[in-house]
């Protein structure tokens, strides 16, 4: 990376409000404000939010892709932790 | 003058101003410095354009004679456009082009929304559209002129020199003529004398958090209002209108 580049940012969008905030891709930016700023100019043209989030993408900890095994493979055998043992009433959007 | 007329050379003003604008952005398309500015930028021009189409089909009805949209844009000649001479400046660097759209944003802002208050109908549901357009197209490069301004040295000295050399066409905003004056009497229009101040103290607001100097105000350029423009526009409109001049009624 170049040293003079902008810093690079992680965009998150609220597509409608009570739904949780998603990543959506990432800008760069001299600065947080700017990168409001460019996170609504690039991910929000046509609609696509109500809230924006933008927090430096080396601040972000991320785990360890050597280490998948040890952190998400033991999920996968238990099977009683999916709650797919009763129904969801109708008119439940959003669960 | 009639109220009729007023209010139509009014609309073509307000068309005239965005279009303009729009089409000074829209040469820096492709060329921004950054990925991301090069977005905002265009976003913004089609803000202008959506405006200027809006204002030239509202002309077309007011003066009834089945002119359209770009009948008005690519077919009159530059002493029949009513533009600020501001927005007709060219592009120069970053810092020149920012100044121009922050300067004459904080005034188009207010003149929005006293357009939003005035009695004529169809200026109220342009301007209250507008002004969210707008009101973000002047945070936007409020921003940048901070960081301009109190960024490097280098980057105040030339911003600072952009604003001192942009401030000559302010004062045109503030000079109102019989059309400004009708438009204020017969529709409850944008009253100049009130919007002066309050431009003033925005702009100076922004300029103090920028660390630069307020420019003072000596000679105003003017005329752009009346037809009378600086030896820019005639080539901005040569580019502009080149197609529809060449193949008149070209459509795609």
């Amino acid at each position: 990376m170049k040293s003079d580049e902008w810093p690079l940012y992680e965009v998150f969008i609220r597509s409608k409000s009570g739904l949780s905030h998603r990543h959506a891709g990432s800008v760069h930016a001299p600065d947080d404000q700017m990168a409001l700023d460019h996170a609504r100019d690039t991910y929000t043209r046509r609609s696509e939010g109500v809230s924006l989030w933008v927090v430096r993408s080396d601040q972000i900890i991320a785990s360890d892709p050597a280490e998948n095994s040890a952190f998400f493979e033991p999920a996968e055998d238990k099977i009683y932790r999916h709650p797919t043992f009763y129904d969801i009433p109708d008119g439940v959007e959003n669960l | 003058m009639s109220n009729d007329k007023a209010v139509l050379a009014y609309t073509l003003r307000l068309a005239d101003n965005t279009l303009i604008l729009a089409q000074r952005m829209v040469e820096l398309v492709a060329a921004e410095p950054e990925l991301e500015e090069e977005l905002a930028n265009a976003n913004f021009a089609l803000d202008y354009i959506g405006q200027a189409r809006m204002l030239y089909s509202y002309a077309g009805e007011l003066e009834g004679k089945g002119r359209s949209e770009d009948d008005f844009a690519f077919m009159r000649d530059e002493h029949e456009f009513a533009n600020l001479l501001l927005v007709e400046q060219p592009n120069g660097h970053f810092g020149d082009a920012l100044i121009r759209q922050f300067l004459f944003d904080a005034f188009y802002v207010h003149q929005l929304e006293a357009l939003a208050r005035c009695s004529d109908a169809r200026f109220r549901e342009f301007a209250a559209r507008a002004v969210k357009e707008v009101r973000y197209h002047l945070r936007h490069c409020s921003q940048w002129l901070v960081r301009l301004g109190d960024g490097t040295q280098f980057s105040h000295d030339r911003v600072q020199t952009s604003l001192d050399d942009a401030w000559r066409y302010t004062g045109e905003m503030f000079a109102s003529d019989e059309t400004d004056r009708a438009v204020q009497d017969c529709i409850n229009g944008p009253d100049l004398e009130e919007i002066r101040p309050l431009w003033r103290r925005d702009v100076e607001e922004v300029i103090s958090r920028a660390t630069l100097s307020v420019p003072s105000d000596d000679w105003m350029a003017s005329g752009g209002k009346q037809g009378r423009h600086s030896e820019y526009l005639g080539y901005l409109l040569a580019e502009m209108q080149y197609l529809q001049r060449s193949f008149p009624g070209a459509s795609w």
